[in-house]
């Protein structure tokens, strides 16, 4: 009990420790940023007054961070008003700032798009774990014969063909040729099924190795020959037993995986129109150059990311008793 | 080593030999226009057929390679350098370094998903002035000549987010091989702690590393290609596979030849080092190696 606690604080506070590296790190990227975002956005003929204005309405003519140091002066101390703790200040209550171009608040703008990108990512998932589940213990069931071959190669290619040309040749046999679906964007339910096949396929076949050598390993135990000897069906030996402590190395990859799913969607979200957060960070952030909507979005993506992990290692100490003591 | 890490190595070897010798291999000039011969399919003129803007597609694709291994290279040798110098300290000193290091920089840079935050720097940086601040006007623009445009940055991109998983590993590495007897032996008869550390810590402890820089040769084309098929790599007219993709997708209905060969290209490299990765990894862990 004692150290389950002690676990879980741990897990805690390295969690909230690491959200707030990430927000700081976001904070301060916009810091990068070549010249200054208002004539980015206003456009060199800008009057040195709309400058002044856009840049007061967004902060930007206050410090950036509780001290300055480097140039003409050194080090000069800003004291709490700036930047970066207004940041702060905004997002405890749960403002992300107002976009540079649309002057709508970006949090509105992320979750009119979050629920499509989390839509995509849960079906990318049910695709691969669809496909890995039957295909690794098939392949794992008949170690080194040909359907183990043949499942071994699928998984390759998946792994090794990334999504911008798994996405384009599903879209030219199934949506140019056959018609079954949409080539872009998002008309019909049906149309998340090529999406979601693209993003989950490098997944499927990394979990389809990982259920194929999890099988093996396990159809070596003693409690095989016990379920086998007390005469159980394969079937059963394989379902109810085998895969149950098969699958929980998978789980933690599961969740892992939720995470580079998310980020894996920028991509397939461009390839396939799909309106959701990644298409919001391309298009509308980096394409328009509306650096708040940019680390909103990157913000967004890399907490959910974070919280996913963090979600993992606590059921995965769950399913497996022997790791809640190591 | 099995079979198929021979087979990677053999792949892996024809692209390296294309890179070196890509001009003599090239059958057409890389930027050459030819409006009259746009989408022609792929014939003994042009072996893989031209572009939207007829470029010829093989003579492309065969620069790209250079592009691609050339990023893998430099990427895999920063961030092998800097992660096994970074994991050795932390494994080696331990206490207050190694929980600092271990504990929270290398947690920070895993929860961040790599693509997102390469993306992130790649949208924010400006390489000119970055370079400028640090290494002054003149040796920032050799520096992004030498490179091409673009190219630094996302080499620099890449780094940021590759360097950790050697660090992780090399830690662990450290960890297991200082408790070894020839390292307490060379503690005993005086050796320094750098001695300790680069005679006899590191060539024990290096071997998975060489696993590691395999994948991450893989992951970095395969990161490459994705950044410039973004729009936020090298910037056209350059023929990185990428960038070859995403041109090419808007054509894509009437003319698959055009995506197809660069599509096949990214395939062929990262399964290449994939298969040696695993190859290597397999020969490595005895474990492993009965099934």
């Amino acid at each position: 009990m004692k150290y389950r606690f002690l676990n879980f604080a741990r897990q805690l506070a390295l969690t909230l420790l690491v959200i707030w590296t990430v927000v700081s790190l976001v904070t301060l990227l916009i810091e990068l940023v070549p010249g200054s975002p208002a004539t980015t956005i206003l456009g060199e003929t800008a009057t040195s007054e709309q400058i002044a204005n856009f840049n007061q309405k967004h902060g930007l003519d206050r410090p950036a961070f509780f001290f300055s140091a480097g140039g003409e002066k050194g080090f000069v101390w800003n004291g709490a008003d700036n930047r970066y703790a207004d940041y702060w200040l905004g997002l405890l209550q749960g403002d992300l700032g107002t976009s540079f171009r649309t002057d709508r608040p970006v949090l509105d703008m992320i979750l009119e798009r979050y629920p499509a990108t989390i839509k995509l990512a849960v079906a990318a998932m049910l695709v691969a774990v669809g496909i890995a589940i039957p295909l690794g213990v098939l392949a794992g069931t008949n170690k080194n014969k040909l359907i183990d071959n043949a499942a071994s190669f699928v998984a390759l290619l998946g792994i090794s063909l990334p999504t911008f040309v798994i996405g384009p040749f599903l879209v030219y046999i199934f949506a140019v040729n056959l018609g079954w679906f949409s080539p872009t964007g998002s008309f019909y339910p049906e149309d998340i099924i090529l999406p979601a096949v693209t993003l989950g396929a490098a997944l499927s076949a990394i979990l389809t190795r990982m259920v194929r050598s999890s099988v093996i390993e396990e159809l070596g135990e003693d409690y095989v020959r016990t379920a086998r000897a007390k005469g159980l069906s394969e079937r059963k030996v394989i379902y109810k037993h085998v895969l149950k402590n098969g699958l929980i190395p998978v789980v933690t990859i599961l969740g892992l995986q939720l995470g580079v799913l998310l980020s894996g969607a920028i991509i397939t979200e461009k390839i396939f129109g799909w309106q959701g957060l990644g298409l919001l960070l391309l298009e509308d952030g980096i394409g328009k150059r509306d650096y708040r909507l940019v680390q909103g979005c990157v913000l967004v993506i890399s907490v959910t990311y974070i919280l996913a992990n963090s979600l993992t290692d606590i059921v995965y100490r769950r399913l497996d008793p022997r790791i809640r003591i190591s | 080593m099995n079979r198929l890490s021979y087979i990677g190595l053999a792949i892996a070897s024809i692209f390296i030999i294309v890179a070196i010798f890509a001009p003599l291999i090239a059958t057409h000039e890389v930027n050459a226009q030819d409006l009259a011969m746009r989408f022609a399919k792929p014939s003994a003129e042009h072996w893989f057929g031209t572009d939207a803007l007829g470029r010829d597609v093989f003579s492309r694709v065969v620069y790209g390679t250079r592009i691609s291994l050339q990023v893998g290279l430099i990427v895999v040798s920063i961030t092998g350098i800097v992660g096994i110098i970074i994991g050795a300290i932390s494994g080696f000193y331990g206490g207050f370094v190694d929980k600092f290091l271990s504990g929270y920089i290398f947690n920070v840079f895993l929860a961040f998903p790599g693509l997102l935050l390469a993306i992130a720097l790649a949208a924010f940086i400006d390489e000119q002035q970055l370079f400028q601040y640090f290494i002054g006007v003149s040796a920032a623009e050799s520096l992004i000549n030498f490179f091409g445009k673009g190219l630094s940055k996302l080499i620099l991109a890449l780094c940021i987010i590759g360097w950790v998983g050697y660090a992780r590993v090399m830690r662990g590495q450290v960890l297991k091989v200082r408790e070894y007897d020839f390292v307490q032996a060379a503690k005993a008869l005086g050796a320094s702690n750098m001695r300790i550390l680069f005679t006899h810590i590191m060539p024990n402890a290096i071997q998975p590393l060489i696993v590691q820089a395999s994948l991450g040769m893989a992951g970095a084309v395969l990161s490459e290609a994705s950044l410039s098929f973004l729009g936020l790599g090298i910037p056209p007219p350059a023929p990185s596979w990428g960038t070859m993709i995403e041109e090419a997708r808007n054509y894509f209905s009437t003319s698959p030849h055009v995506l197809f060969f660069p599509g096949i290209a990214i395939g062929l490299t990262v399964l290449a080092f994939n298969f040696i990765g695993d190859g290597l990894r397999e020969y490595l862990d005895p474990k492993q190696r009965a099934r």
